[in-house]
């Protein structure tokens, strides 16, 4: 348990450094979602005059849900491009031929991933506060709130980082990051679910992410629903996605001989 | 033969901004038909005089032509006499060999008709008929290289600049070079500018050799007589018998001061290889049967070793930074 | 050897042939930059639908009113390809290559923006005939479409420019690739998603004025939603022919400090 403890530590700690450390890695990660938070809370606030758009705490804080997940999803999968370059450079098999517990890695890259959305997080959320958005929430709410940022940025940096084992090369960033972008902007991004029409509403309807989105905006307003079954679907996401990364650990071990 | 020198430079200087002068004040003189190597450790100036001589790169003092042009005044006229084959085999690993040649075929201004003639006839000469419609990301190291020297020669070219042409090439490939480079000089009367850090392929393909130290000419001559002026060679005798080590010793003493080492005896011939036979007559005389007698001459390493005080080997310096001092903005150039 | 000077027009002729030929031979480069705008717009047109019931959209679907963005996401990803192509050619040394032949530094940039140009022609006749068979009616007719062709492809030639501008100016990829958000950047800090008129945010419609890629992107949609619109189209055509003329002269100064050739 040491041992893993040990290998968690030390890959958790290096995926953090180099974060912090390098301006090209740290910079795209607070600055995109800052852009979409802009981009969308500023250009598309008229939307909140479409009739039946009820969301009480105003368009800002709409988007701040959005972004704060986005935020979360990205900071997993820009680990999930850090584990590719790790393939590239030879830095990963060196770390699966002398790591004692070959899963501490996973997890040590996934903590990478939480505490590197810890930064970009809490720009987003002090911009957001900074550009008057109204929290209605309690502190209960809030809690919850980020716990479910936090669920959803471990499935995300399991999928990423699962898949960057499987495929071990930089050039599979698109792979990676086009399903969860996809996923993503296939929930109630700009309206409520219920304003949603045609095959849009369809697929939103039976994403995950939009139960995550909805109960992140029910959150925020102070009026949770669907707690529950977003905990729940983010639960069962993060047990699928684990699997999937430890098979991918499992292919990138036989490849490293 | 043109009248002149194929290649002359008199006090050519590059400056860059950060770091010392690449180039300090060289002077040189190669005769047309010439193979000249241009021999150095990395960082010692090779790739920018090559760059001032090809006009990619101005010099920040002195003067040079080629082919009787002006580097700096008549740049045109120089790239279209000289044919150049870089340090980086620069190719485009999407394109096939044969693109390459039609493409550079074409932006030679060569006629239409005779491009695909020429970009065939190079493609034999330089043994790339098979892999000729393969994209050059397949290409081997020294298919590449040969690839880079075909395409130096598309447009007939009278000097030829090779920069490093063989770094990184194992010894086939290497050889294979060497000889197409030995015939172009030999048969089409090609001058060669080969810069190299390869003391053998100096040794092996040039006409004369220039050795180069942090910008500076530190000695020139044909590599023989540079050899010559280093020292006399040496001979190593083996004998037949060990216990004949010292009677050997003893006989070799007439020429100099042996050396015996794990049976083998050394000895310098102060009057050079025409000692040799004398040596052989002292051997006889004294009834010493030989298992070996091996001349030695000395190499090119003992000259750059005694003209900079250090080995060619391991002698890299750091390369100075590519800005030029007079502000241009010539990126990775000069290299 | 017979050698003669190339005209100009064959050797950018020569150079677009490779341009062209690198970019369909990598179909990667060419598929990700026609789909993901297509992605986006199948998302968005249904996903933004809903802004249609404010007071003051114009009278047409979310769809049409999307399809110009496709044209301009299109065009930024080409500025990428133009700009990443040239500054390989001169990290790999292949710049320095041509630079020892006799051609010219004009008919190099003419070349690499030529291949540019024939990738932006293919990827707008694949948006327009998406965003027809998608229901999208192009309001000006025939005529208007290959005007809508004709202007996208400038704007794209344009972009090209400045990938190429910052590729000759830094001579890596890597700050043509970081060039890039700032592209995307521009692109959503415009009239993208909503009329001008719609944006309710001061700071944000004061940006949308100021953006010239509003402009761009007006253009385009005119013909689309509206019809022939004179005003519409002059401002699009004269911001684009301004972006591509700044761009290609920037580029051409750059080049001629790269290349400086004795």
């Amino acid at each position: 348990m040491r041992r893993f403890a040990f290998v968690v530590r030390g890959v958790a700690w290096r995926s953090i450094h180099n974060t912090i450390v390098s301006p090209s890695i740290i910079i795209p990660s607070i600055v995109f979602p800052l852009f979409f938070f802009a981009a969308f809370a500023g250009g598309l606030s008229k939307i909140a005059q479409v009739p039946n758009f009820d969301y009480k705490p105003g368009y800002t804080a709409f988007q701040f849900t959005f972004v704060f997940l986005q935020s979360a999803a990205f900071g997993g999968v820009f680990t999930g491009f850090a584990v590719a370059r790790d393939f590239d450079s030879g830095f990963a098999r060196r770390l699966l031929l002398s790591a004692p517990a070959r899963g501490g890695i996973i997890v040590g890259y996934v903590i990478g991933a939480l505490l590197r959305w810890g930064i970009t997080g809490s720009v987003v959320t002090v911009v957001a506060l900074a550009s008057g958005m109204n929290v209605p929430a309690g502190p209960g709410d809030l809690f919850a709130l980020l716990a479910l940022g936090v669920l959803f940025n471990l499935v995300a940096a399991l999928w990423a980082v699962g898949l960057a084992m499987f495929l071990r090369t930089e050039q599979a960033g698109a792979v990676i990051q086009m399903p969860v972008f996809v996923v993503l902007f296939l929930a109630p991004v700009y309206v409520p679910l219920h304003l949603l029409t045609g095959w849009v509403h369809s697929v939103a309807r039976l994403n995950p992410a939009t139960f995550a989105l909805e109960a992140a905006r029910g959150l925020l307003a102070g009026t949770p629903t669907d707690i529950a079954l977003a905990f729940g679907l983010l639960g069962g996401s993060i047990v699928l996605w684990a699997a999937f990364a430890r098979r991918g650990l499992r292919s990138a071990e036989r490849a490293a001989g | 033969m043109p009248d002149g020198e194929a290649i002359v430079a008199s006090g050519l200087v590059r400056q860059f901004r950060k770091g010392p002068r690449a180039v300090d004040g060289i002077d040189l003189s190669v005769s047309y038909g010439e193979i000249y190597g241009f021999l150095g450790p990395n960082g010692a100036g090779k790739s920018t005089t090559v760059h001032m001589l090809t006009t990619l790169l101005p010099p920040t003092s002195g003067q040079a032509s080629v082919a009787g042009f002006d580097i700096v005044h008549q740049g045109r006229q120089v790239r279209t006499v000289i044919g150049a084959a870089l340090q980086e085999a620069a190719l485009d690993p999407i394109l096939t060999g044969r693109e390459h040649l039609l493409l550079q075929a074409t932006l030679q201004g060569l006629p239409k008709p005779k491009r695909v003639q020429r970009a065939d006839e190079l493609l034999t000469r330089v043994g790339l008929t098979e892999a000729a419609d393969r994209r050059i990301s397949g290409y081997s190291g020294g298919m590449k290289r040969r690839l880079d020297l075909a395409l130096a020669l598309v447009h007939g070219p009278r000097i030829l600049f090779l920069d490093e042409p063989t770094t990184g090439l194992d010894l086939q490939s290497r050889t294979a070079l060497w000889e197409e480079v030995a015939r172009l000089a030999r048969e089409e009367g090609i001058t060669v500018f080969l810069t190299t850090q390869y003391l053998e392929e100096a040794d092996a393909l040039a006409h004369r050799v220039g050795i180069i130290d942090h910008g500076h000419i530190v000695a020139e001559d044909t590599p023989e007589r540079l050899k010559a002026e280093i020292g006399s060679p040496t001979v190593e005798v083996v004998p037949v018998e060990h216990d004949q080590a010292e009677l050997l010793r003893g006989t070799l003493e007439q020429f100099g001061t042996p050396v015996s080492a794990d049976g083998t005896v050394t000895v310098q011939l102060p009057g050079g290889e025409a000692q040799l036979a004398e040596l052989v007559r002292a051997l006889d005389a004294a009834s010493l049967h030989v298992a070996s007698l091996t001349l030695h001459q000395p190499t090119l390493d003992d000259v750059f070793l005694a003209k900079t005080g250090r080995k060619l080997e391991g002698a890299a310096d750091e390369e100075p930074e590519e800005a030029p001092a007079d502000g241009g903005k010539r990126g990775r150039r000069g290299r | 050897m017979g050698a003669e000077h190339a005209s100009v027009l064959e050797q950018i002729g020569a150079i677009a042939r490779r341009s062209i030929v690198r970019t369909f031979r990598q179909r990667g480069l060419l598929v990700f930059p026609l789909l993901f705008p297509l992605i986006l717009f199948a998302i968005n047109g249904s996903a933004l639908s809903a802004a249609t019931r404010i007071p003051g959209f114009p009278p047409v679907s979310y769809r049409a009113f999307a399809l110009a963005v496709p044209f301009m996401q299109g065009a930024l990803f080409v500025a990428v390809t133009a700009g990443v192509d040239l500054a390989r050619d001169i990290e790999t040394g292949f710049f320095n290559r041509l630079a020892l032949t006799p051609l010219r530094g004009g008919a190099l940039l003419l070349g690499q923006l030529g291949g540019a140009f024939v990738v932006a022609c293919v990827q707008a006749v694949v948006y327009l005939v998406v965003g027809v068979a998608s229901g999208v009616g192009i309001a000006s007719g025939a005529g208007g479409a290959l005007v809508l062709l004709a202007l996208s492809t400038l704007i794209a030639f344009g972009f090209a420019g400045l990938g190429t501008l910052v590729a000759l100016r830094f001579g890596n990829g890597e700050a043509v690739q970081a060039v890039f958000p700032l592209f995307f950047v521009s692109l959503f800090l415009s009239s993208m998603a909503l009329p001008r008129n719609l944006i309710k945010t001061p700071w944000f419609h004061d940006v949308a004025t100021y953006n010239p890629v509003s402009y761009l992107i007006e253009g385009v949609r005119s013909l689309i939603i509206t019809g022939w619109d004179g005003q519409a189209l002059a401002l699009g055509f004269g911001f684009a022919a301004a972006l591509a003329i700044i761009s290609l002269g920037a580029s051409s100064l750059a080049m001629r400090s790269r290349m400086a050739r004795t």
